[in-house]
């Protein structure tokens, strides 16, 4: 089972490269967001696929009977999801943002920062 | 949005859903729920009230800004971890009350405050951000 | 051990979220915002130095958050190093604040800078104390969730722009982190540092393990900037305010090198050759190329950007090296280069003020018009070059000593060839921008600078000049650090068995 989840993850981050690749930030962004999510896949895979019982406590009980699965894992995972989504929906608003004002998605077109600069400009005007 | 079903449903489907959100967040004490995802069903009925009646009105109708809603939350859920040193434990230990007329009532404690931040944090912030994004669009 | 001491390492992260979150419910009320944000990076500060004395005296202090045992619970824990650099960070955003009252506009501290910048020290705080390994993760992102909101505070095209590389890279490095964690905790079933350091010392080596200590030079080179990732940094630090990028510049990249110092003394301290080897690549790639990209770049935004790699560089040299010493002389720089960076900043967003625009090229004759200005570039300058009687002039020398002793000689001519490309880029920022006469009248001529900003910025110099004429508490604060760095037995004893403990 761990071999085909093993797979799974391999398989969704050739995905996420694939889409990081690219130039236009809309695939950018969801590159991102399935190399998060092949990301959550592989903690829970390193924290070993088991048979086990929730691990919820019963009634009137102070700890759990033997036999629970790993709740680690899903407390990480749960913690990474929320992260990440909060940070897509950033991501989302930013890439929104960024058509809106510098009227492209092409990152090659994004030059406002960093213009290209001229090996003649290098000269000052009275040095 | 101007479409007479939805805008006649959805006093109704706000309420219903706010008090459901409501139940699932203090179900979390024990059993599978709890304030991030009743934070979560919480928003949406505030968005779905944002799509029927506009952002103005959801802005009206929540009183204090969505923002401030999550500061209020985020500052519940520090303060629940703080009230442990009272009891000289640390950071973030859960304390209950157990009152002597029904011992059963195990609701009040840190950890449901702590709950309540995480509520509304994810009220505040999700709603703040779809008023933010209607309003652009 | 009392409980309100082990209170004290929970402070300094914990009063900043209290102040934020007051600070956001006070939202459209800039005045309560000001008076939250200020008090609250002054008590964030106290709490700071007080928990710093704490451990010069009594040791590392460790506490296990909701009274779960470690290494089970999630504990923080404070030594010499993650103290201090906390009172370092905290003094520095504190004067940073200060100047940010005269020199953020008013329509950008109403957008949410103070909670945003308490966000942002909540975050460094976190990370500077933290002892688990996924908790400096989250660390890592509250820290980069609000220094996105920052970099876009004003909105203008260049920051949308530089904020897209900035955030999108970003994302990817904690990312990666992420997957190196998650590997490591498949492999050893922990999480805590202390816990890690016993078991990843008891595994066999081997190509997973391998990968896992790359994969965390990766992620965190990438945020600390080191080459070959550091190309966000030059493309996002000189778009957002003055005082945006003095923050960034002081304490984002420092987090992510005091990560590096961290994982790599406590967890990973035999960590194999290969990535030794890249870690010395990384440093002489950083310094060189970093001067070089300050000697070649017209912003002088992004000049001082430059400067910045080249200093997580000289950091990651000392680690790289990896001795006493080394280790000394990079704790050293870390928190010069704190004091430095942000001094930088406000330095050049005053020269933007006063020349009317931001090309090198096109600025002239300054030293007329604010000649405080212009002594004040200089010795920041200098001390950043590494010239004698100033901050800067210290650590290189014990890095210096230290890779001459261990014959890693490309390090020792990479760290001497990079002050001397520091030196002349100070020297013609200097001439160019000061030096050079004008007779034209600037557009900028009414630029007054006020008291409160020319006073931060004396702060900062002469807290430089003043570290260099008497550099000894530093060096003894850093030689302990390291001392403690090298032999993490009381830390992992503090954590494991310290933490949790209570009546």
């Amino acid at each position: 089972m761990e071999d085909a989840f093993a797979m799974v993850v391999g398989v969704l981050f050739a995905l996420s490269v694939y889409l990081l690749l690219s130039g236009s930030i809309m695939r950018l962004v969801l590159g991102i967001f399935v190399l998060s999510n092949a990301t959550h896949l592989l903690i829970f895979v390193a924290g070993r696929l088991t048979l086990e019982e929730p691990p919820l406590i019963p009634d009137m009980m102070k700890v759990a009977e033997p036999g629970f699965a790993n709740p680690l894992p899903q407390a990480l995972i749960l913690t990474a999801i929320v992260i990440s989504f909060s940070l897509f929906a950033f991501l989302l608003v930013l890439a929104y943002r960024a058509y809106q004002t510098l009227g492209t998605v092409d990152t090659d077109e994004m030059r406002y920062a960093e213009p290209e600069q001229s090996l003649t400009s290098l000269r000052g005007r009275d040095v | 949005m101007n479409s007479l079903i939805l805008r006649t449903a959805t006093p109704f489907l706000v309420g219903l859903t706010v008090l459901f959100s409501i139940y699932v967040l203090l179900r979390g004490h024990n059993e599978p729920g709890g304030g991030f995802i009743g934070g979560l069903m919480g928003a949406s009925a505030f968005a779905t009230y944002a799509i029927a009646e506009g952002v103005s009105a959801t802005r009206r109708a929540l009183v204090v800004p969505p923002i401030s809603i999550a500061g209020f939350g985020l500052f519940a859920a520090g303060v629940s971890g703080l009230m442990s040193i009272a009891f000289g434990d640390a950071f973030l230990t859960g304390q209950w009350w157990f009152p002597d007329f029904n011992p059963d009532l195990k609701y009040i404690s840190t950890v449901v405050l702590f709950d309540i931040g995480v509520y509304l944090v994810v009220v505040g912030a999700i709603v703040g951000i779809i008023c933010a994004l209607e309003e652009d669009g | 051990m009392s409980d309100i001491t082990q209170w004290l390492v929970v402070w300094p992260v914990l009063i900043p979220v209290l102040a934020a979150a007051l600070a956001v419910a006070a939202w459209g009320n800039r005045r309560a915002q000001l008076v939250v944000g200020v008090l609250g990076i002054v008590a964030q500060g106290i709490a700071a130095i007080i928990l710093f004395a704490h451990v010069w005296t009594h040791g590392v202090l460790a506490v296990s958050m909701g009274g779960w045992p470690a290494p089970f619970g999630i504990a923080l824990a404070a030594d010499t190093l993650g103290a201090g650099l906390t009172v370092a960070a905290c003094a520095v955003a504190l004067v940073i604040t200060l100047f940010s009252l005269a020199d953020t506009p008013e329509h950008c501290q109403r957008s949410g800078f103070f909670p945003l910048l308490l966000a942002l020290m909540t975050g460094v705080a976190g990370a500077f104390l933290t002892s688990d390994i996924f908790n400096l993760y989250v660390w890592f992102e509250v820290t980069l969730i609000s220094s996105f909101g920052l970099m876009v505070l004003g909105g203008g095209r260049e920051q949308i722009d530089g904020a897209v590389k900035y955030a999108v890279l970003n994302l990817l490095a904690t990312t990666f982190l992420l997957i190196a964690i998650g590997l490591l905790y498949g492999m050893t079933g922990t999480l805590n540092m202390a816990d890690l350091s016993v078991k990843v010392a008891a595994l066999p080596n081997s190509a997973a393990l391998e990968t896992v200590i790359l994969l965390f030079l990766v992620s965190l080179g990438m945020k600390a900037a080191l080459f070959p990732l550091y190309f966000w940094l030059p493309a996002a630090y000189h778009t957002p305010l003055p005082t945006v990028s003095a923050v960034f510049a002081a304490l984002m990249t420092k987090v992510g090198v005091y990560a590096l110092i961290r994982v790599f003394t406590t967890v990973f301290p035999e960590s194999g050759d290969l990535a030794r080897d890249a870690m010395v690549w990384a440093a002489v790639g950083t310094m060189v190329f970093g001067a070089l990209g300050a000697l070649t770049a017209r912003d002088i935004r992004r000049v001082v950007s430059y400067t910045v790699i080249s200093g997580a560089g000289t950091m990651i040299a000392g680690l790289a090296i990896g001795t006493e010493t080394a280790l000394l002389g990079s704790i050293f720089y870390v928190i010069h280069s704190i004091i430095i960076s942000a001094a930088l900043f406000m330095v050049v967003g005053l020269i933007i003020g006063w020349g009317g625009n931001n090309q090198i090229d096109t600025l002239f004759g300054l030293y007329k018009r604010a000649p405080f200005v212009a002594i004040a570039f200089l010795i920041i300058g200098l001390s950043l070059a590494g010239v004698p009687p100033f901050a800067g002039f210290w650590p290189k020398v014990y890095l210096v000593q230290a890779g001459l002793g261990e014959g890693a000689y490309v390090l020792v001519a990479a760290i001497l060839v990079t002050g001397f490309l520091t030196l002349i880029v100070v020297g013609r920022t200097f001439a160019l921008v000061f030096w050079r006469e004008t007779s034209e009248k600037s557009a900028a001529d009414g630029y007054r600078a006020g008291s409160l900003r020319i006073g931060t910025i004396t702060t900062l110099t002469a807290l430089t000049f003043a570290l260099g004429l008497y550099a000894a508490p530093i060096v003894e604060a850093s030689l302990r650090a390291s001392n403690e760095l090298l032999d993490p037995g009381p830390y992992i004893d503090a954590v494991l068995n310290g933490a949790g403990e209570h009546p």
